[in-house]
């Protein structure tokens, strides 16, 4: 190899480097979009991947709970918005054998499962709080979700709105919750009803739920803030 | 200077000094460990603190914008969460291709390289006699090569325990908990950062022949007997 001129052999280990010009894709704006939301697509179909369907998220002993004066209220624009709570029923649709309405005395006579588990925002910080409520999976049941379907997603009393996964939803820590740390749940952390995914980032978990579909298919309007950049799946 | 270690190790004959996936992953990841810095420190000024979020203790104020990548949180996060791959992979790509082709024996740091560091900091940075050479790499040098693959293992490591501290709840656990892995995210990427400035000072105290050869694979003119390794 080495008695072949220089210049030829070069040419060829040249080439075989070409595959890194794909890198000036990201300097070029029309592409750089298109190349940044197959990267986090790519992440979300990982983050499906490695899903474990049955691990539970650690649930930390009493004296690791932060106090609740310092577990944060964290909203996006209002933190009580206006909801007649005399009125309040979670409207339930989509793919489920007995839609409509749902009180929250309905929710309530589910078993109730309490945990104390790490929330975690995605800005980078976290809490580990008590949490307590309906398991989703129990009230997908009560609803009779249709086996086949993937998604289930909810709009709030604000303009929130989110989706997840059907895997997730089923995961044994996923609650309806309305209750934190053995109170019920206070306005600023999305009475009269929130999710409480301790396997997905805080924004997953929306707040003062009011409907609840299950479906086969996302709707375009997927998530808050999914659509202004951050992860569809959002998930721990 | 390079003339002078010619007359006494003359070996004139041009040597295929880094194989192509030393060069891809070398320049793969030369461009990913920028972006993912800034990406990062971006993501870093979502919540710039190791403590608790109540009561929050910044530890940044104002980053220059030149600094950070992605505009916002969001538009960070999407560039580390792409990025984050070709790192992986191409450090992954590395380290098999190091240790199936055995070329790994001449850049890795081992104990027996421990005695040869001090001579040669001596040597770099306090005019200190060069020491003889031995090999492609010398003991300072597998040092630092090591110690940065070291780094960035540790930062792919402590990226998944923050990305996915349910899924990988054991690793997370071997890294002391999710606040504990995140600090040494960020000591991995200072250690990563610091070989940077040393790197591209030596890369241009030794010359042309020496950087093209990270291009082309091929080294016009060796200044150390080459290695039995093939292609």
């Amino acid at each position: 190899m080495a008695d072949r001129p220089l210049h030829h052999v070069t040419r060829r280990e040249l080439l075989a480097l070409s595959p890194l010009l794909l890198f000036g894709g990201f300097a070029i704006p029309a592409w750089r979009e298109r190349l940044l939301e197959a990267g986090v697509a790519w992440s979300d179909t990982a983050s499906h991947l490695v899903f474990r369907h049955n691990h539970l998220a650690t649930s930390y002993r009493e004296a690791d709970v932060v106090p609740f004066e310092q577990f944060p209220y964290n909203g996006y624009d209002v933190l009580e918005p206006a909801i007649d709570f005399e009125q309040w029923a979670l409207t339930v649709g989509g793919a489920v054998a007995r839609p409509g309405k749902y009180t929250l005395a309905q929710i309530r006579a589910l078993p109730k499962a309490t945990h104390n588990t790490r929330h975690v925002c995605v800005e980078g910080w976290d809490a580990i709080g008590s949490f307590g409520g309906a398991r989703l999976h129990d009230f997908l049941s009560m609803v009779g979700a249709e086996p086949g379907a993937r998604f289930l997603t909810v709009t709030c009393a604000d303009d929130y709105y989110e989706s997840l996964d059907i895997e997730t939803a089923l995961h044994p820590q996923s609650l309806l919750c309305y209750e934190m740390y053995g109170r019920p749940l206070d306005r600023g952390h999305g009475a009269p009803l929130r999710l409480n995914l301790p396997a997905k980032l805080g924004y997953k978990q929306a707040k003062y739920l009011m409907t609840l579909d299950v479906t086969h298919v996302l709707p375009p309007r997927r998530s808050y803030w999914g659509d202004q950049g951050y992860s569809w799946y959002g998930g721990l | 200077m390079a003339d002078s270690r010619q007359a006494t190790h003359a070996v004139h004959t041009p040597i295929y000094e880094h194989p192509r996936a030393v060069r891809f992953s070398h320049w793969a990841n030369a461009v990913t460990v920028i972006v993912l810095a800034m990406s990062g420190l971006q993501i870093f000024t979502a919540f710039p603190s190791f403590g608790p979020k109540i009561p929050q203790n910044d530890l940044l104020e104002a980053v220059p914008k030149a600094l950070v990548l992605g505009g916002w949180l969001g538009g960070a996060l999407r560039w580390h969460f792409t990025f984050m791959w070709i790192f992986a992979g191409a450090g992954l790509l590395y380290v098999v291709s190091q240790v199936v082709s055995g070329h790994y024996r001449t850049v890795l740091f081992t104990r027996r390289d421990v005695r040869g560091v001090w001579p040669m900091v001596r040597h770099y940075f306090l005019f200190g006699p060069k020491p003889p050479s031995a090999g492609q790499y010398n003991p300072l040098q597998k040092l630092a090569y090591t110690s940065t693959l070291a780094f960035g293992a540790v930062s792919v490591l402590t990226g998944m325990v923050m990305y996915k501290p349910v899924q990988f709840s054991t690793l997370g656990w071997l890294f002391g908990g999710y606040h504990s892995a995140r600090v040494i995210h960020f000591v991995a990427m200072c250690g990563m950062l610091g070989f940077i400035p040393g790197h591209l000072v030596m890369v241009a105290l030794h010359g042309w022949d020496n950087f093209w050869s990270m291009v082309t694979g091929w080294k016009r003119r060796p200044d150390y007997v080459a290695p039995e390794s093939g292609r």
